[in-house]
């Protein structure tokens, strides 16, 4: 039989590809009987969840009240709860009167993350002076001593600042240690590939906390008598080595994708290890990993939570120390939801940033 | 071409012979290595004789004989017998068990809730599909801490048990924890754990067995269904054995408690919640791209060759995905079981919280970090051990 006769007796026509928002749905929520009856499940469950949520946060809700009766005599959420106790908990036990100091500190903050989050300010010339002179104002604003400004103690920071702070610390802090680390783990020299496993996967064996309690209670006593090291500082350098030890192990990976012809490249060229490493090798690493990277950013951000358990007044701790107020301290979901809120809109943006440098680095833009 | 017209550094032959070994690499990176040892090992030392200085200065006693001194205080969920009279090595064994109490339940509670998102997830249900990803994300990105307090404070503002939510009759929730029915203690129970070990012990074999018949008389039968025969069917024969023992401790409420069934407490039920949920959002990504990690081709083609849907799940898909879940899963259950140290902020009585008691006590702050990150590296390492023997059961055969 010829091709062509079989092609006539085909009567069958070419499957049709109709598009359109009823095709759609025909094909992602009704492709089948199960289907069909799974879809009007689900849609049924969240449309009752949906509804509850919608009546309780918006509908029912007391948005402004100064007395938290009004609050308990609705059946909605009480949103009055965060506009009552917002500056508590966004700024801690921070002087009341010096709150407009944290958000100058905040606004400054944020100009100068998102200013470097762009690449069109990727440049020496721009991200060093902007990063000085961030860290100055910012250092000043929180200290006070100068320019008339009440000094305040560390011991007095909390809330969103103290967040911001431990967080941005521990990164910046933990970067260099995590590239020496990771350097360390992938060196020639056995001693500093021992050392470097031995403290890298120690770290990463035990929880974070058993970590701050070296740094509170342990750490003290490495020191000669009579020498003190501030506890904030101490926490943040404690946060930014477990970090470190985490993120070793992605740049690790990074440098393991390095090809092998890059060194000898480098090596021919008679260029030493730390040209070759800081001109050849790092650029290139750190690249492929720039989107692993922010995951453990972004676990960075969550980490600092966790000093409400040496007493630190972070947001969380803030919280729930307001919390304890016997007015107020039924609307303790509202509260906590902000505070969660706050978090969510942080580690979503980063990582969306980071799916749009992973598509950068897919085109090589960067 | 010759480069003799280059001026030679060190022209008198020892100095140049000197001078080779001076910048060879060997030399070089011995004199590195050494130095880095040199000055670990006096840091070390420098750190250690400060810290034996600064604690004789204060008073404070070294060494571990402190385990064996009375604790003195109360500890309020054991699992083992344990006073204020007891020791506070009895103390720290107390705690160890309830963290390993707590995350063994966590990683049963992650796993089958991280499994059904991340399948879910996956699903061709639109619908279905965002509403996993919007619990994903959302439990992914708050911290495990927020997430364990908010747990605990909702349930300690739940209605008193005379108020208790019924669940369905199986138990009750107020603010007194989580009350469920439970079987009356029975000695089944203890054959029916024995006919489990053995039936998970055999399915190994069993399965190899099924495998070759399978390959020797090309009659397919799945090898799943075997184990799951064994592994279901020997503790439910060891019941029926015993004559099949039914009766049930089912809560009732007494006023101002209950009687009967089993008391998960507020603070264990909090933690659980708060540290499995956390982790089964990091367990439906890792599960989710273990299934898109089989191309469409394969699945296609097994199509084409007239496979049925539940055969290419089973022998396309899901070996290429365990293989792919396994690792990153691995270290889920471990960041899970370190996580249940913030069981301090809920009061739950694990090995930190207790260590915490114990460092406050004695002032032995040393000893006692030391233990948790002793106990905890242990943990970790083991499962580790674990999960790699079982990794390479189901990693790429290659011959």
């Amino acid at each position: 039989m010829a091709q062509s006769e079989i092609l006539e007796q085909s009567t069958d026509l070419p499957p049709v590809f109709a598009s359109g928002p009823v095709q759609w749905a025909r094909r992602h929520l009704f492709s089948s009987v199960g289907q069909t009856l799974l879809t009007l499940f689900v849609a049924a469950v969240s449309a009752r969840i949906l509804w509850f949520v919608l009546n309780w946060a918006v509908l029912d809700a007391v948005w402004f009240a100064t007395d938290p009766q009004a609050c308990r005599d609705a059946a909605g959420a009480c949103w009055a709860v965060i506009a009552e106790k917002h500056r508590p908990i966004l700024f801690g036990m921070y002087p009341y009167d010096q709150h407009w100091r944290l958000v100058l500190f905040i606004v400054i903050y944020l100009a100068t993350v998102v200013a470097s989050l762009t690449p069109a300010c990727w440049s020496r010339r721009i991200l060093l002076p902007l990063w000085a002179f961030a860290v100055g104002a910012m250092t000043i604003l929180m200290f006070g001593g100068v320019f008339g400004l009440p000094y305040v103690p560390t011991s007095e920071w909390g809330g969103l600042p103290l967040t911001i702070i431990l967080f941005t610390g521990s990164v910046l802090f933990g970067m260099p240690i995590a590239v020496v680390l990771a350097l360390g783990r992938r060196s020639p020299l056995p001693v500093a590939r021992g050392l470097s496993v031995i403290f890298i996967e120690s770290l990463r064996g035990v929880p974070l906390i058993t970590i701050l309690f070296v740094a509170v209670n342990i750490f003290p006593l490495f020191l000669p008598a009579g020498m003190e090291v501030n506890k904030l500082l101490r926490i943040t350098l404690s946060i930014a080595v477990f970090f470190a030890c985490y993120q070793a192990e992605v740049i690790r990976g990074g440098l393991q994708a390095i090809p092998r012809g890059q060194y000898e490249a480098a090596a021919s060229l008679n260029m030493t290890y730390w040209q070759t490493t800081r001109r050849i090798i790092l650029p290139q690493a750190l690249r492929i990993c720039l989107p692993a990277m922010t995951n453990h950013v972004i676990a960075a951000m969550k980490n600092t939570s966790f000093v409400i358990i040496i007493g630190l007044f972070d947001i969380l701790t803030a919280t729930t120390a307001v919390m304890q107020d016997p007015l107020w301290r039924q609307f303790y979901i509202e509260a906590y939801l902000f505070v969660a809120l706050i978090y969510l809109v942080f580690g979503l943006a980063l990582s969306s940033y980071a799916r749009r440098v992973e598509s950068w680095v897919a085109v090589g833009r960067i | 071409m010759s480069f003799s017209h280059l001026p030679i550094k060190g022209s008198s032959p020892l100095r140049s012979q000197f001078a080779g070994v001076l910048y060879s690499q060997a030399f070089r990176s011995t004199i590195y290595q050494v130095a880095m040892a040199i000055f670990v090992l006096f840091a070390g030392y420098y750190l250690y004789s400060n810290v034996m200085e600064n604690l004789r200065a204060q008073n404070i006693a070294t060494g571990f004989r402190f385990l064996s001194e009375v604790s003195q205080f109360q500890i309020g969920e054991t699992l083992i017998e344990y006073s204020a009279r007891d020791t506070y090595f009895r103390a720290l064994l107390v705690g160890l068990l309830n963290t390993l109490a707590v995350s063994a339940v966590g990683i049963v509670v992650a796993t089958v809730l991280g499994f059904s998102v991340g399948i879910a997830r996956t699903s061709d249900n639109w619908l279905l599909g965002k509403l996993a990803r919007f619990y994903v994300e959302i439990v992914r990105n708050i911290p495990v801490i927020l997430q364990v307090i908010f747990w605990s404070v909702v349930i300690r503002n739940l209605p008193a048990p005379r108020g208790a939510f019924e669940l369905w009759g199986a138990g009750f929730l107020s603010n007194r924890g989580l009350t469920l029915a439970m079987p009356l203690g029975h000695p089944s129970h203890f054959w029916m754990l024995m006919g489990l070990i053995a039936g998970i012990i055999l399915s190994v074999g069993a399965a190899k067995l099924v495998r070759r018949r399978n390959e020797k008389t090309g009659k397919h039968v799945d090898s799943l269904w075997v184990s799951l025969a064994l592994i279901v069917g020997l503790p439910l024969l060891v019941w029926l054995v015993f004559g099949a023992p039914l009766e049930m401790s089912v809560p009732q409420r007494t006023g101002f408690s209950f009687s009967g069934g089993s008391t998960l407490s507020p603070e264990f039920v909090a933690l659980l919640m708060g540290i499995s949920i956390y982790a089964s959002g990091f367990i439906a990504e890792i599960v989710r791209s273990g299934i898109q990690a089989t191309p469409r081709g394969q699945i296609e083609a097994a199509k084409t060759i007239g496979l049925k849907p539940w055969f290419i799940t089973r022998y396309i898909i899901m070996p290429q995905a365990l293989r792919v879940i396994v690792p990153p899963l691995t270290s889920q259950y471990v960041s899970l079981s370190k996580n249940s140290s913030i069981a301090v902020v809920v009061g739950y009585p694990d090995l930190v919280n207790i260590g915490n008691t114990v460092m406050n006590q004695t002032g032995q702050a040393v000893e006692a970090v030391a233990i948790m990150m002793i106990v905890y590296l242990t943990i970790s390492v083991a499962t580790s051990l674990v999960m790699n023997f079982y990794n390479r059961l189901v990693a790429i055969k290659e011959r």
